[in-house]
Parts: C-alpha cells; sequence; structure tokens
C-alpha cells in the first residue's frame, strides 16, 4: 500500500503516512472526511510483519540440529500456522482427488511395481533408453556423481560460449549444489518457476520439492523482490509481485544463451524426457535457447510410453491435488537448428540400490506428498532439516549422502505411518526411519549421552527386582520413569507440557493389595 | 481361556486405574487373567530409538513372563506394535514367534476375538472425541486411515457404540499425529508440544468433553498439553468407558 505524500485532502502531517492511503478499506469517514484523531480508530497501524525464520545452522560436516531449527520455525506463529494450513489444504485436496479415483490403491500398487521391475533392471533400461535418445539426435552424458554432473554442464556451455542458462526447477541439481558452482565459473543462472526464482533471489534453498517458497509469507517475498529487483517493500499483494517479477524475469529468459529442464520420467522406449510443470516454464527453458540440457538422475527411468500414464494419474493429485500439471512436457529431440543433451546422473543412486532395507526409496517421484502430510515438516518448516531433501523421505535419503552430517534427521519423526499411506509408489517411509535409527545406532551416529541412557533403561527394565524398587512410590516413578521411558527426564516433558499427575499407588501394588501376593 | 495380562510400565507407574479396568473388564467377560508379577516393558522405547541391542533383555524378559497363555492382551496400541511388528531383538524362536502372534491390544481383542454384543453396565453420556493412536490406526489397523481410499471401519467405534449415551464429534484433523512419538516427545519437545497444542485445541472446537483412546501415552502427553495452554478436556482409556466409568 502506497502512502501518499501530497497530502491532497490536507490531513496532520503527523499522521502516519499509511494512515492516509486512500484506499484504505478499514479508514472510517464521517461528513465525507476521514476520522484521522486518537478516537475514531480508523485503523490501527500495522505491526511490522513477522520476520521469516532461517533454517538449520549448517557447521560444515557436524550433525544438523533439526529440532532447533523447528523451534525456530515455531516461535514465529504467522508462519508456523500459515505453512501448517497451506501444506494441509493439499493434503485434504489430495484426499478429494484420490477419493474421485476407485482404483487409486490398485494405481499406488501398479506405479510401485512398475518402479520396482525398473529399478531392478536399471542398467538395461537406461541402455535402452540411451540408444532410443542418440537415435533421436540427442547426445547422452553419464556423470558418476555431482561434480561430474556440474562439469559436464559446464563444459557443454563453455563450447557454445554460453554465459547465461535459463533453467525449470530440479531437485537433483539442488542435490549437485549446480547453481553455486555455475555462479563460482561465471555464468549466471536464472530460475524459471517462480518459487524457486525467489528462493534463489533471497539466496536460500528450496524448502519443499513441488513449492519450494512454501515457508514464506507474501510480507517476505515482497521484502525479497525489493531488494532484488525493485518492488514497493510495502506492497505484498501477490499479483503485484508475481507480474514484477515476470516483468524482470521474461526478458532475462528471452536473452539467455542456454536452457535447463529437470526431468519427471525419461521412457527408455521413446529415449524421450517428460517433465511436469504447472508454469510452462520447462517449456521455455527448453525452447527458448538453441542449447537444451536435461539433468536427469538415473532412477527417473520407467520403460514405456503407457507406464507413464499410471505415474500422471498419481503425480499432480498427489502433490498438489490437481488432477494433472497444466503442462505435461515431452522432449524427445532437439529443437529445429538447436542441440539436445541428456545428463544422466548416478550421484550416490548406484550405491542406495544396493542397500537391502533402503533401495526402495529410489521409486520417489518427487511429489512432495509424504511432506504435505507429515505432521512434524508442516510445523518444522523444510529448511529445518538443512538438507536437499527435507520431510520423510529427506529422513530416509539425505543419510545415503551423509551419515553423521544428517544423523539427526531420522529421528524427527514420531513414526505415525501418514508418509507411507499418502506415498504413490508405496514407499514404506515410516518403517526405513526406524530402520536408519538402528542403522546409525550400530555405526555410531548418535550422541554419547543417549546411548548410555539407553543401556541404563535396558538394564533396569531387564531386571524387575530393580525395576520395582525404582518405581516404587509415585515420587520415584516421576523421577525415573520419564528418565528411561522418555530419554532426557523430565525437563524436555515439562517445559511445555505438564506432568502426569502421580497416583496413589501402582498397578502393580494395587494389584498385590487387592489380589493377593501371588497368583 | 486363559489371558496373561501386560499392563506397560507408564500404565502401571501413573495410570493404574486403566490396567485395572482392564483387568475387571476382562474379567466381566468371563476370562481368567493373569497379571504376571515380574513383567516390566516390552522394550519399546529403546528399540523405537534405535537401541535395538539394548531391549534384547528386556524382550527375552517379556516373553518368559507371558510364554504359556492362550493370549496375552495390553491396553496399549504402540506396545503391542512393537511386540507384534519390531519385537526381534531377542531370538526368533518358534515359542517367541507364536507369542508375538498371541498378543493383542485391548480392542482388537473384544472386537476380533470375544465380540460382546453389550456393555451393559456401562454408560457414558458425554460428548466425547476419539482419539485413534498411529499405532493403533496404521499399524494394527484398528480402524480406517483417512489417507487410503478404502471402506470406513471403526474397531473401537464398534466399541463405543455398545454403550449407552455417548455424543460423539469428530475434530477437523482426526487422524492426525498428537505427537507423543514416544522418545520423540523430549527429543523434539518444541514440535511435539506444539502438536498436542493442536491436537486438544482441535478437540475442543470440536466440542468433545471427553478424549478417548486405546492409547495412554498419546493421553498423557495430551493432557499435559491440554492443562498447560488451559483446555478444558478431560481424558480416559476406552478400557475405563467399556468397564462402566461414569465420568
Amino acid at each position: 500500500m502506497s502512502s501518499d505524500p501530497a497530502r491532497p485532502n490536507g490531513e496532520s502531517p503527523m499522521l502516519h503516512p499509511e494512515l492516509l492511503a486512500r484506499d484504505d478499506g478499514d479508514a472510517v469517514y464521517r461528513g465525507g472526511r476521514r476520522l484521522d484523531h486518537a478516537e475514531a480508530a480508523s485503523k490501527p497501524l500495522r505491526p511490522q510483519p513477522e520476520k521469516q525464520p532461517r533454517g538449520a545452522k549448517i557447521h560444515g560436516n557436524r550433525p544438523v540440529d533439526q529440532a532447533d531449527a523447528a523451534a525456530r520455525f515455531i516461535a514465529a506463529p504467522e508462519h508456523e500456522k500459515m505453512h501448517d494450513e497451506r501444506l494441509w489444504d493439499l493434503r485434504q485436496k489430495r484426499d478429494r482427488e484420490m477419493h474421485g479415483i476407485a482404483e487409486w490403491e490398485e494405481l499406488r500398487a501398479l506405479a510401485s511395481a512398475i518402479k520396482e521391475h525398473t529399478l531392478t533392471r536399471l542398467d538395461e533400461y537406461l541402455d535402452q533408453f540411451e540408444a532410443n535418445a542418440r537415435s533421436n539426435g540427442v547426445h547422452v552424458h553419464w556423470a558418476r556423481d555431482a561434480a561430474e554432473h556440474n562439469r559436464t554442464v559446464h563444459g557443454l556451455l563453455a563450447d557454445h560460449g554460453a554465459k547465461s542458462l535459463i533453467k525449470s526447477k530440479s531437485m537433483l541439481t539442488e542435490e549437485c549444489g549446480f547453481r553455486h558452482y555455475m555462479a563460482s565459473v561465471g555464468i549466471e543462472v536464472i530460475e524459471t518457476d517462480l518459487g524457486e526464482r525467489i528462493q534463489q533471489l533471497d539466496n536460500e534453498d528450496p524448502s519443499h520439492v513441488v513449492v519450494p517458497a512454501v515457508h514464506k509469507l507474501r510480507t517476505d517475498v515482497a521484502q525479497v523482490f525489493a531488494k532484488t529487483i525493485g518492488t514497493d517493500p510495502d506492497n505484498s499483494d501477490v499479483h503485484y509481485l508475481a507480474e514484477a517479477e515476470r516483468e524482470a524475469n521474461r526478458p532475462l529468459i528471452l536473452a539467455a544463451d542456454a536452457g535447463m529442464t529437470g526431468c519427471n520420467f525419461a521412457v527408455a522406449e521413446t529415449g524421450s524426457v517428460v517433465v511436469c510443470t504447472n508454469e510452462g516454464n520447462a517449456d521455455l527453458s527448453a525452447n527458448v535457447p538453441k542449447l537444451h540440457i536435461a539433468s536427469v538422475g538415473i532412477e527417473k527411468i520407467i520403460p514405456r510410453l503407457e507406464h507413464l500414464a499410471v505415474f500422471v494419474r498419481l503425480l499432480s493429485r498427489s502433490a498438489l491435488g490437481s488432477p494433472i500439471t497444466q503442462y505435461t512436457s515431452h522432449f524427445r529431440g532437439p529443437r529445429e537448428g538447436g542441440e539436445m543433451h541428456i545428463v544422466l546422473v548416478d550421484n550416490g543412486r548406484s550405491e542406495r540400490l544396493g542397500l537391502a532395507e533402503f533401495w526402495t526409496s529410489l521409486k520417489c517421484i518427487r511429489c512432495g506428498a509424504c511432506m504435505n502430510t507429515c505432521p512434524v515438516y508442516r510445523r518444522s518448516g523444510g529448511l529445518s532439516y538443512g538438507a536437499t531433501y527435507s520431510g520423510p523421505i529427506g529422513l530416509i535419503i539425505d543419510p545415503t549422502f551423509n551419515a553423521r552430517k544428517y544423523s539427526n534427521l531420522p529421528f524427527a519423526s514420531t513414526l505415525n505411518g501418514s508418509c507411507t499411506n499418502v506415498c504413490p509408489v508405496k514407499i514404506n517411509i515410516h518403517e526405513q526411519i526406524y530402520a536408519w535409527r538402528r542403522e546409525l545406532v550400530k555405526e555410531h551416529e548418535v550422541p554419547f549421552t543417549k546411548k548410555a541412557a539407553m543401556k541404563a533403561a535396558g538394564e533396569l527394565l531387564s531386571r524387575p527386582a530393580a525395576y520395582r524398587a525404582a518405581i516404587a512410590t509415585a515420587d520415584a516413578a516421576l523421577a525415573h520413569l520419564p528418565r528411561f521411558v522418555l530419554y532426557n527426564g523430565l525437563n524436555a516433558w515439562g517445559k511445555n507440557r505438564e506432568v502426569p499427575h502421580p497416583p496413589k499407588q501402582t498397578f502393580h501394588s494395587w494389584y498385590r493389595a487387592n489380589r493377593g501376593e501371588k497368583p | 481361556m486363559r489371558i496373561g495380562l501386560f499392563v506397560p510400565c507408564y500404565i502401571d507407574a501413573f495410570f493404574p486405574e486403566v490396567g485395572i479396568a482392564t483387568l475387571e473388564l476382562l474379567e466381566r467377560l468371563g476370562h481368567d487373567v493373569v497379571y504376571p508379577r515380574d513383567q516390566t516393558c516390552c522394550g519399546q522405547p529403546m528399540a523405537n530409538s534405535g537401541f535395538n541391542v539394548d531391549c534384547a533383555a528386556t524382550e527375552a524378559l517379556f516373553a518368559r513372563n507371558f510364554s504359556g497363555f492362550d493370549y496375552v492382551v495390553a491396553p496399549s496400541g504402540s506396545c503391542v506394535h512393537h511386540v507384534r511388528d519390531n519385537f526381534d531383538a531377542v531370538e526368533q524362536t518358534k515359542e517367541v514367534r507364536e507369542l508375538r502372534a498371541r498378543t493383542y491390544e485391548l480392542v482388537e481383542f473384544l472386537h476380533d476375538i470375544v465380540k460382546p454384543d453389550a456393555f451393559p453396565w456401562a454408560r457414558f453420556p458425554h460428548r466425547v472425541g476419539l482419539h485413534n493412536s498411529c499405532g493403533a490406526l496404521r499399524r494394527l489397523r484398528h480402524a480406517h486411515a483417512s489417507e487410503l481410499n478404502e471402506p470406513l471401519f471403526s474397531k473401537p467405534m464398534d466399541l463405543l457404540s455398545k454403550v449407552e449415551g455417548i455424543d460423539f464429534v469428530t475434530p477437523a484433523r482426526p487422524d492426525e499425529c498428537c505427537g507423543f512419538g514416544g522418545t520423540f516427545s523430549v527429543f523434539e519437545e518444541v514440535v511435539s508440544a506444539k502438536m498436542g497444542y493442536d491436537k486438544v485445541s482441535d478437540h475442543a472446537r470440536a466440542g468433545a468433553e471427553y478424549i478417548v483412546s486405546a492409547d495412554t501415552s498419546c493421553l498423557m502427553h495430551q493432557q499435559g498439553c491440554a492443562e498447560r495452554i488451559g483446555v478444558p478436556l478431560k481424558f480416559m482409556h476406552i478400557a475405563q468407558i467399556l468397564n462402566g466409568a461414569r465420568a
């Protein structure tokens, strides 16, 4: 809301300019004049917008403290409430779409079976994909890891003398730290997805795989745009902001030297790359410049085009609760006079495929449904995880990249299992979270104090006499029981909750008193 | 039939009335119920935290205490979920495997095995919000889960509907986790408490006087949250209502 410095109605210069805005719907008028003295209560001064809480603090390889970052997110109640309600709304829309499809559970089972089939024959399908893509006139490259991916793309851009690159959203490029790398070699990257562009301009990672800026209020976006593209910092009207971003970004898109897309599905039978967007920005990225590079994780392969239908029916319904994305774009070969390159990236996927308990996490189609439904994620914000992948799927993928750094993440869950139930490819997410806890304990990636507490609990609980003595009275139970049942004592329990009221006697003593000494 | 009664540690220490109600209810329904004196815990707190090795001795003790019964029954969904689905720190002898399969949570035991027609002694003229714990809902399959496209069913509702006078109210997010999550409740205490506040507020907005559940651990957490933020709700285990508790 812009102020009017001319004060055409001759109002007092002592008033805050906001109170003078002519389009102020809250203003009270009497006899054609706006009431603006203290008693008029024409409008309260708008408080400063709540500051955006920032994500997890990263200290090199040290374990990310998700709980700390989540607590800071909850300490920003406007953000937390908006985030929880927005994502719960997506979950509800997803439920409505699900109920519209009688064969929903069969579709999930089918999608899971197709993915498992493909993953167990990944080498064959990758070869087939490569051969078909090449015969379509596409150049295919293989990258073992993030560094090789980044070098390969840089090489292609250098070959073409490209200095600027427009790209659509891709979690794989986030995994590869691609934007940072490009900045280091002097190539300008312009994200074309609105949410991703907001995050880029704010120098922040995406907080969600589908809606990357979902943790931001529009007032946060207004601040970012004011600093970067010169919008009015006090104007947080979404249409204004979207239009301003479009005006600023469109010329960059039209002038770009090269374009990049990610990939939702790579069809082996046709050698084509399929990208699903709601903004059409993948089409801009692929078609405006002459050079199109698609970065593809090797797990994105599906055997045949007919299989795509199964996933397209599930993807957007699960993600956003819409029947289909606005655009489902098939890129099969270079545009006329152009060049198309596909970079097939492993970056830890082959290794993950060999993990007996965790390989099915590769079925993931990055819909984000597990995040939307996760009660912990909704209240923590995606940036609290300090990792490329947040929410339930992040808990089971991130430790494969760095078990020490992400050792706390599998504990950021109540194991409620809602993630598993919404997953369109039936990944047993909460069981893998549980299995990761065991794995991390086995590999000594948990704090010593926790280890000591659990060892003590195990010893006490396996010795009935010692256990009985420890909880003989209610007071003793309060002192001892939460310490082992709840791991670190009453402090953490009692900070934000009341402790249980101690009863007169335990069940054990009641039983002895009422039913005799021995059965 | 001969039933071994398992009273989980936090019920033993903090909510003895839940253990008493379970015992009395099973006896009213004509069963021979034994409470093995040397019982402590099923091992879940250690196992859920990843410390499988540290729960082997506790699981072995559980197996010794509860061998030889026709059924083992516990008024706790999460403990039974542990015994049935994750109880693998101890050696998986034939006896242990059979014990795991014979261990039932009270609601499913009543609904699937005992199948009582009525609870004539029970009457509860109050507005009740049912809380299905996540373990009971999604692992023991007490009820239809809202994420799945499947027919509606609810074992606890089937039982409670045989009690005279209950007026059921439904919160806006009936299947949302309340945030207890075992060690999660202290490991991520801020998120846990926020989830609890939201849960009890949702039930209060729906008009509930009582939150009723088959899991005392969830109720212990929700009660602590409700008392802290001043939401006037009361909490009761389903065993107490089925056994005829008035309020």
